[in-house]
């Protein structure tokens, strides 16, 4: 069950003289300002809301070590059928090129490429995946070639996202800022924003530049190692187009870089559901996150991913010790959205609200067998404001 | 010279693993290793100040249990992003059951 939630107290803590949409009319100008360099970073770090502390279930130690535990075998079994099948799919693709035999071997390489990587790079980026760490920083580093984000930066950014999630002004993975800019969360599916900003990014990093925001969480030591891995990509791409115009096909960019773009729709329509609709500038990941059960194709693409109250709360345990920890815990917890459809039928309604009421959120209800959601801290951090 | 500190009794921490200690204001990480050696180190992670008692020990790393960020309990080395600062450790011996920490 789900409560729609217009929060006034929260509202007006967190927003300070912010306009509503009743003030403005129609749609709502802008009351949050999700820069990392702004008002409202400015503003959490005030008010508390920066690196604080968070609402965590009770797990015994003795079955939080358990969970914890890491082994290497479920994810190298794991990435030896990602990567044989994105190989396979991509040989089919080639030798079928020209035919329309060809289209389906396209949809299952751009997935496994544009897709399985963001979760791969997610896990391995934790540490969590292997238990030799090499084997994570292998994965971690094709991975984040394929979903196009810097290793250095995105290690950092997510860091940071997990510091404060959902913290407007201090979270940079904010997916669906408000009100919502819904064409540019529909181009997501094609990943023509996101990629057209990562191959900007790149370029700029492969110039020796950050922007003002990466200079906020990356530490000056990590940056050379950034630009570097930059330069390497750019000349990996550059050697794909030049392969590509000798070869007068488009065969090569549709094995390296295009997957991108055609193969991001699973990733997104899964990643939009972690957060989308709910609380921001909370500090419970009952109220800003949200876990769904989907089909086991999907949980292999997203590697469980779609625990993700669990995983806020919980980032030490691998992704193959999510399940068992949705079930030590779930008492505890908001109900999981039975299904992705479930998940869009309450996510896009919020969306359309919030086009005319920004801090419009779904209050997902806790059980009765749940502690309560931890008003006194929201309260706290209001108090400060 | 600092005073040894009675910390808690060798048996309170499990084999590869990690307790918290309060002293003075302070607080500190002590570890049992695999091979039943004793440690301690500052017990919040140089990243964001989150206590390490909470994080997983696998042989002579302990992780970090909100970022993941690693370090070697007994030498304090950070071993890799996201955390960038070393640990400081604290001479720890074994007596009579009793596990003391020297703090400095």
């Amino acid at each position: 069950m789900t409560e729609a939630f217009e929060d006034r107290s929260l509202r007006d803590s967190a927003a300070g003289s912010r306009n509503d949409a009743s003030d403005t009319g129609g749609r709502a100008a802008s009351a949050r300002d999700y820069s990392l360099v702004g008002r409202d970073a400015r503003r959490a770090v005030e008010t508390g809301l920066a690196s604080a502390e968070w609402y965590h279930t009770d797990i015994p130690r003795k079955q939080m070590k358990e969970l914890m535990q890491r082994r290497d075998a479920p994810a190298i079994r794991d990435t030896a059928i990602w990567l044989g099948a994105l190989v396979t799919s991509g040989a089919g693709a080639v030798y079928f090129w020209g035919t329309w035999w060809c289209v389906p071997f396209f949809l299952v390489y751009g997935v496994l490429y544009g897709s399985a990587s963001d979760s791969r790079w997610h896990e391995c980026g934790h540490g969590t995946a292997f238990r030799t760490q090499w084997m994570n920083d292998a994965v971690y580093q094709i991975a984040c070639f394929m979903i196009m984000r810097n290793p250095v930066t995105w290690r950092w950014s997510h860091a940071r996202h997990h510091t404060d999630t959902i913290i407007v002004g201090r979270d940079r993975e904010i997916t669906v800022m408000r009100p919502p800019d819904l064409l540019r969360v529909s181009l997501l599916f094609v990943g023509v924003t996101d990629v057209w900003e990562a191959m900007r990014d790149m370029v700029r990093n492969a110039a020796g530049r950050l922007n003002e925001e990466e200079k906020t969480f990356i530490p000056e030591q990590e940056r050379p190692q950034l630009f570097r891995v930059a330069r390497i990509w750019a000349a990996i791409y550059a050697a794909t187009i030049l392969l590509a115009v000798a070869m007068g096909s488009i065969l090569p960019l549709m094995l390296i870089g295009l997957p991108r773009i055609y193969g991001a729709w699973h990733f997104v329509l899964t990643g939009l559901l972690q957060h989308g609709g709910l609380a921001d500038n909370v500090l419970d990941h009952r109220l800003n996150s949200r876990t769904v059960h989907i089909n086991p194709i999907s949980r292999f693409i997203y590697w469980n991913m779609n625990y993700h109250v669990e995983h806020h709360m919980f980032p030490m345990v691998p992704y193959h010790g999510l399940p068992k920890l949705h079930e030590l815990i779930k008492h505890d917890l908001p109900a999981a959205s039975p299904s992705m459809w479930a998940g869009y039928r309450e996510m896009i309604p919020a969306f359309l609200r919030q086009l005319r009421y920004e801090d419009y959120f779904l209050k997902r209800e806790l059980p009765p067998t749940a502690r309560p959601y931890r008003e006194d801290l929201h309260g706290q951090a209001a108090a400060a404001r | 010279m600092t005073d040894w500190i009675e910390a808690c009794g060798a048996e309170d921490i499990d084999e590869e693993d990690v307790i918290r200690f309060d002293h003075a204001g302070r607080t500190f990480a002590i570890y049992r290793s695999p091979g039943n050696e004793y440690f301690a180190t500052d017990g919040l992670c140089t990243h964001e100040k989150v206590h390490l008692a909470g994080g997983l020990v696998m042989d002579d790393i302990i992780e970090c249990p909100k970022h993941n960020g690693r370090f070697n309990y007994k030498t304090g080395a950070a071993r890799g992003a996201p955390v960038c600062v070393d640990l400081r450790t604290y001479p720890v011996k074994v007596e009579d059951g009793k596990v003391f920490l020297q703090v400095g």
